[in-house]
């Protein structure tokens, strides 16, 4: 259901206050770099990272800092948040913002990433992971092969479909970016069959452009899962705990390859993204070009108001996002979509017994056992559900879709992938001091001697 | 039939059985487990709830430490209490160190009245999962979620939700301070106090750590972080950080002064008669929250 695949994108007005958290990212949260009363250009770095795993944060309007403290987040819990008052819209010099397109890469790949990483690029599927932790390639590790995830990771957005018909061109320089960043020869851009366009746009692209082939791809939820489009594009399974650049494959979206793009060839730091607001209620599903901490409800308002039959407000997909605790929370880096539901799909039906069916776990996409996996969690028997590979989980909701008993499967394997993940941490932490303690004393012996 | 069949058959049977008893009296020898005879009187005075409260799993396991242990004055059963932990030092005959009994109590007062809903959570009705989504139904991210997974951790049924507040009440009598609820809740709103002179006990009930305006805005009954009570205690046992005030039950002398200059009732007095008749005002407000919380 892709309401709003027709609509192109269109620039959201700077709203007269933005709210940035400083906690955008997977990883460290960034530390603001900003005091209250400065003023900012749109650009100028406000946070920077807080370790390896961590992103640079810049301001996406230019104007005065307000103030710098906790504001309620998505969730409801209360995070740093850097709140910035707009006036005017003036750029930072160093960024290019010409629509020209710049072809040639002069940069070289320790450049690259290095720019990646000042821009404050991190994956703009909603994972947010920072983007230059995964060109970092570690050493012993070779990268075959890079994909570029086109599928639109969820039913409903359209934001990757509408980037790929308007700014083909970019994204496959960006892809020709990456490839020289990583030192790869080939580049699969996977795309599903429900988008023949930009299918279609890609491949007469990609003629120009040598070792990147577009990959059309079966639709099926969850195409867009990293280990569904490895395994999609290059046939090769990521083995249970790998990561993907142990089979020799890096992924990006193609929303990041095009702030990777911006980032290297214009200088632009990563301070708008698009954003898809859709929804059956909704009256315009619109795709938005959005600034970076704009309130979520002036999306709303841009995409044709708050329909009165709107049960909730989804930040993401229908299949894996969260709904907003309240509207005025920012969009983030990792804001891919916004999805209203109306009342009557947004209430869940009344659970009942498990019959058995195991519809779970034939459409389990990792080739797991859902049902066995949620009871296990709601019996705490975590030890039973490490032993049932639940660190595998993606965590897609195909089980709780389909169970016609309305089981919350998911939310309680959830549960307990998170306590099989504090678990295994400690073990990890526990180890890893042992090991120290050890190396410790086995330094000490000799001096001692 | 033949008689000789059948006493061939009892003779086979007699002397596989002979050969099977010394076999098994060889290998009984040969692998025998010694067990202190005291761990199973020591395991026959625990109270054999197996509810993990002492911090072993399960009264055996208790059992074993008690005995083994030389000094048994940091080992307590909190079902038991004095009495069984007595009992336990005779068989062994060790001191045993009075330890004051304490009790699960609940530190949230956002019944629903006083904190309005203005969120819906559909999933799964547990509080852990819940805790996980989102900071929960209210404006209040540090409170009582509700979902009753204290009431499914306690093996006493000493705990369960009262459907008028919304809120967890602990049964005094029931309340064996194994501590199960406490871990079980996610927001860390359950704290095992000393149960105090009969059952007496002056606590904040409240563990928002938002600015006064902001919590007060959550909820009616917040703890402001105002530190009227702090000022007013004369035995320095009431702290407040991060905006809410904590009252340490080893100094507190239950003069219950704080809690009649609390603004939002956040204190709470259990089990004290009523005040004299000269502040009726304050009675009628403390104690009943104070009742429904009992």
């Amino acid at each position: 259901m892709k309401l709003s695949a027709g609509s192109s994108i269109r620039e959201l007005p700077v709203p007269a206050e933005v709210k940035v958290p400083v906690g955008q990212h997977i990883g460290a949260p960034a530390v603001p770099v900003v005091k209250v009363g400065d003023a900012v250009k749109v650009g100028q770095l406000i946070a920077e990272a807080g370790g390896f795993v961590s992103a640079n944060i810049h301001s996406p309007v230019s104007g005065k800092v307000k103030k710098i403290e906790d504001f309620v987040d998505a969730n409801g819990y209360r995070k740093p948040c850097i709140t910035i008052t707009v006036e005017g819209d003036e750029w930072d010099e160093s960024i290019d913002r010409t629509t020209a397109i710049r072809r040639e890469i002069t940069l070289e790949p320790a450049e690259i990433i290095n720019r990646v990483k000042q821009m404050g690029i991190v994956g703009m599927g909603g994972a947010t992971f920072p983007a230059h932790v995964k060109l970092s390639v570690p050493p012993g590790k070779k990268c075959e092969a890079l994909i570029i995830n086109g599928v639109e990771c969820e039913p409903y957005l359209t934001s990757d479909h509408r980037l790929m018909l308007e700014h083909g061109d970019e994204i496959l320089i960006g892809v020709k970016i990456l490839m020289k960043a990583l030192g790869v020869s080939k580049a699969y851009i996977g795309i599903e069959n429900n988008k023949k366009d930009a299918i279609e746009n890609l491949t007469r692209l990609a003629s120009g452009f040598e070792g990147i082939t577009v990959q059309p791809l079966k639709m099926r939820y969850p195409q867009g899962g990293e280990k569904q489009l490895i395994d999609a594009c290059i046939g090769r399974q990521v083995p249970s705990g790998k990561l993907p650049i142990d089979v020799g494959a890096v992924v990006q979206n193609v929303g990041t390859v095009f702030a990777i793009y911006e980032a290297v060839q214009k200088n632009k730091p990563l301070i708008e993204r698009i954003v898809c607001v859709t929804g059956k209620p909704l009256r315009e599903p619109s795709n938005l070009l959005v600034r970076i901490g704009t309130p979520v409800k002036n999306l709303i308002e841009a995409a044709g108001g708050m329909p009165d039959d709107c049960g909730k407000v989804i930040g993401g997909g229908p299949m894996m996002g969260r709904p907003y605790s309240n509207l005025d929370v920012p969009v983030v880096k990792g804001t891919s979509g916004v999805t209203l539901m109306n009342k009557a799909d947004s209430k869940r039906p009344e659970p009942s017994a498990c019959i058995r069916c195991a519809k779970c776990v034939s459409v389990c996409p990792m080739g797991l056992e859902p049902f066995l996996m949620s009871k296990l969690a709601m019996l705490g028997r975590y030890d039973d559900l490490r032993d049932a590979n639940v660190m595998d989980c993606i965590e897609c909701g195909c089980c709780s879709f389909t169970c016609p008993s309305n089981r919350p499967l998911l939310d309680f394997v959830r549960l307990g992938k998170g306590k099989v993940g504090a678990q295994l941490r400690a073990e990890a932490a526990a180890k890893k001091a042992a090991a120290e303690a050890a190396k410790k004393a086995a330094d000490e012996k000799p001096e001692a001697k | 039939m033949d008689v000789s069949f059948i006493l061939i058959t009892v003779a086979a049977l007699a002397v596989t059985g002979c050969i099977a008893a010394v076999i098994l009296y060889f290998v009984s020898q040969k692998f025998k487990v010694y067990e202190d005879p005291r761990v199973g009187q020591v395991e026959s005075a625990l109270p054999g709830a197996n509810c993990g409260g002492c911090g072993f799993p399960g009264c055996h396991g208790m059992a074993c430490a008690l005995v083994k242990a030389d000094d048994i004055s940091s080992l307590f059963c909190p079902v038991g209490g004095a009495d069984t932990m007595g009992k336990i030092a005779t068989i062994l005959g060790k001191e045993v160190v009075a330890s004051a009994p304490k009790v699960a109590v609940v530190r949230c007062n956002g019944s629903c009245d006083a904190r309005a809903r203005n969120l819906e959570y559909d999933g799964a009705k547990k509080c852990a999962i819940l805790a996980a989504n989102f900071a929960g139904e209210t404006g209040c991210s540090y409170g009582c979620l509700g979902c009753g997974d204290c009431v499914d951790a306690c093996q006493f049924g000493a705990i369960k939700i009262n459907e008028a507040t919304g809120l967890p009440e602990v049964d005094d009598d029931k309340c064996v301070a194994c501590g199960a609820c406490a871990k079980a809740c996610p927001k860390g709103v359950i704290e095992l106090r000393n149960k105090g002179p009969k059952n007496r006990r002056i606590f904040v009930s409240c563990i928002n750590k938002d600015k006064g305006a902001v919590a007060m805005k959550a909820c009616k009954n917040a703890c402001i972080g105002c530190g009227k009570c702090a000022k007013e205690c004369q035995f320095g046992a009431i702290t407040v950080e991060n905006n809410v005030a904590y009252i340490d039950f080893m100094k507190c002398k239950m003069c219950r002064k704080c809690v009649a200059v609390c603004p939002t009732h956040a204190i709470h007095e259990l089990n004290f008669p009523p005040r004299p008749a000269a502040k009726p005002a304050e009675e009628s407000a403390g104690q009943p929250k104070a009742d429904a919380q009992a």
